[in-house]
């Protein structure tokens, strides 16, 4: 009873907890790495160095008038940011931050559960969260945010189709389809599967980035696009959903490209004997230092590259990262026949 | 399998009583899906495998139509301008 | 027994959100409808076992094909819904009659097999298979046994796919 009940709660309620509060600081980690990267500080006004930053974010956002637009649809307008949150936190209850560890004398597998199906699961879920957007345009009852929300979403789906077939080769490598199951796969194999499958690691971040409509593929938000995008008419709490839903996506890519190419919660070069003074570093510090590197590379990008054009954004996934994908595929498939 | 018939009936007022041409095609995939419940509920009780791989046809049947059926919906909506089915007659164009 | 009740529970659902779907005068409302309905569908098929059916259906029917249809209700969207006025020449009882027909005619095929039932299938020749879950049970017959309907099952994707592309062109 308490270990099938309570300690599966118990896991969700951290891990909500803890990505809530990480997401709003993500909110500040980017204020300040673009600002560092633009040679200026940063918000420094709210506690020291600017730490309680997020806090008087989410107060303006919580106390400021909630506005809806005239004839737009009441129900879809209030479901759109919920319905691009939830599939951005739900996600959380398959990837795995660390083996099964023993806490207080029993054993606790350091992930809520692991289904047999979890990278489908993972992709199901985010072709899921494609609706949040195309009901917020719709919803909103004006031009602009039904043709931003439109773009965005054809160029959500488009880049789904890539980081799928690209997701395949990864699941030909592990032979299975389980979360877990591929970090052990990775164990097994002696490598991290960025060594293993450089093109796929690569077409998979280029493909995060633009699912989760971040820079340079950042067009349905831009500011100077159609006057801020599919969530122009949104205010308040509900714009506030929006940008966290944002950032939980990033935060969920950055945790998935962790697990399917640098190993989860492995040192580098698991399994080898001579490496072996790497495990004295707990498993999920080790999960929380890849996932950070990738959201300061996230930010990175944003803080440096300039930003696609519509028809440029659809022809490279298209035109590019499909036929990549599937040559990578073919190759993959060959080699792992030939060799392995 | 009750469930699956009452679905599938369902769909197929859904087809005969509204005009809305994407609500037809909408209540088709309803049709689709009790036929899919269907098949899933038997591969359960009968623990073979066989119905769920029949079930992946029929989902990618079920796409495939779907795309071009709306492919044709969108070239007849640009070519006279309604989704009412009653009014979609090739013989009095 | 929680298995019954979730049971019960799911069908009701998905027997309500589909009554939605084909009553609702907005046809935006109605897609959504849909979308909630394949999400209890594939609830339903996690619960009969099927893990794998479920993910894909959500991947292909509720994140792939309703996308399309609510891209099309879009970009289609009058401002006078068809059903504005009613149609004289439309007999919406002989709908209604027929399809009622129907139902019985699935009634009495249940009960004809139901009072003689069929002879057990011969389980046909599998090779054996590595079984060790569900995904891999359904690849393992994918792969042997149905791999010809398999490889045309992609050849009709492809051709839907370049028939879809030709009649959406504005010009060819």
């Amino acid at each position: 009873m308490v270990d099938s009940v309570v300690i599966p709660l118990l896991k969700i309620v951290i891990v909500l907890n803890a990505t809530l509060v990480a997401v709003t600081y993500m909110v500040l980690l980017e204020r300040k790495v673009i600002a560092w990267a633009q040679s200026r500080l940063g918000p420094m006004r709210v506690g020291p160095y600017g730490i309680l930053q997020p806090v008087a974010d989410a107060v303006k956002l919580m106390i400021k008038e909630d506005i809806t637009p005239v004839r737009a649809d009441r129900w879809v307008f209030t479901a759109a940011p919920i319905i691009s949150m939830v599939p951005a936190l739900i996600v959380y209850a398959v990837i795995p931050f660390g083996p099964k560890i023993t806490l207080f004398g029993r054993q606790v597998a350091l992930y809520i559960t692991d289904i047999n199906v979890g990278l489908l699961y993972i992709v199901s879920v985010a072709s899921v969260g494609v609706y949040g957007i195309i009901l917020a345009g719709y919803a909103s009852n004006s031009k602009f945010p039904l043709l931003a929300s439109l773009r965005a979403s054809a160029q959500l789906i488009s880049y789904e189709v890539a980081v799928t077939l690209t997701l395949v080769s990864v699941i030909l490598m592990s032979g299975t389809l389980s979360m877990v199951g591929i970090v052990d796969a990775q164990y097994n194999q002696h490598v991290w599967y960025i060594v293993a499958q450089p093109v796929a690691f690569v077409l998979v971040l280029i493909g995060g980035l633009a699912e989760t409509n971040r820079a340079p593929f950042d067009l349905p938000e831009a500011e100077q696009e159609l006057t801020g995008g599919f969530h122009t008419e949104y205010s308040g709490m509900r714009f506030a959903l929006f940008f966290l839903a944002e950032y939980a996506n990033m935060i969920v890519v950055s945790s998935v490209v962790t697990t399917l190419f640098l190993g989860g919660w492995l040192p580098p070069f698991p399994n080898t004997a001579a490496l072996h003074f790497l495990y004295a570093i707990p498993s999920w510090v080790w999960f929380f230092l890849k996932s950070f590197c990738f959201l300061y590379l996230f930010i990175w990008i944003r803080a440096t590259l300039p930003r696609y054009r519509y028809d440029q954004l659809m022809a490279l996934g298209w035109k590019f990262l499909i036929p990549l994908a599937i040559v990578n595929l073919v190759v993959t498939g060959i080699v792992k026949v030939l060799l392995l | 399998m009750l469930l699956s018939a009452a679905l599938f009936i369902i769909g197929v007022i859904g087809v005969m009583v509204r005009r809305n041409i994407i609500i037809i095609f909408m209540s088709i995939e309803l049709i689709l899906n009790a036929v899919n419940i269907n098949l899933i509920a038997f591969s359960y009780q009968l623990q073979n495998a066989i119905g769920q791989v029949f079930a992946i046809f029929v989902i990618a049947v079920a796409a495939a139509e779907a795309a071009v059926g709306l492919g044709i919906i969108l070239a007849f909506y640009r070519n006279k301008e309604t989704i009412n089915i009653d009014e979609m007659n090739l013989m009095r164009w | 027994m929680a298995e019954a009740i979730a049971f019960y529970f799911i069908s009701a659902c998905i027997l309500g959100f589909a009554v939605l779907v084909i009553s609702t005068r907005d046809t935006v409302h109605s897609v959504l409808f849909l979308v909630l309905d394949f999400l209890f569908v594939a609830a339903l098929y996690v619960l009969l076992g099927a893990q794998f059916l479920a993910a894909i259906q959500i991947l292909v029917y509720a994140g792939g094909i309703v996308v399309l249809y609510l891209f099309v209700v879009m970009l289609v969207n009058l401002k006078r819904p068809p059903e504005a006025h009613a149609d004289p020449h439309r007999k919406t009882n002989w709908g209604f009659a027929l399809s009622i027909a129907v139902l019985v005619e699935l009634g009495i095929v249940a009960a004809y097999s139901y009072a003689r039932p069929a002879p057990a299938l011969a389980a046909a020749a599998l090779p054996p298979a590595p079984v060790t879950g569900n995904t891999e049970q359904v690849g393992w017959l994918l792969y042997t046994s149905y791999l010809i309907p398999f490889e045309i099952a992609s050849m009709l994707l492809l051709v839907a796919m370049i028939g879809a592309i030709i009649l959406a062109k504005r010009e060819l």
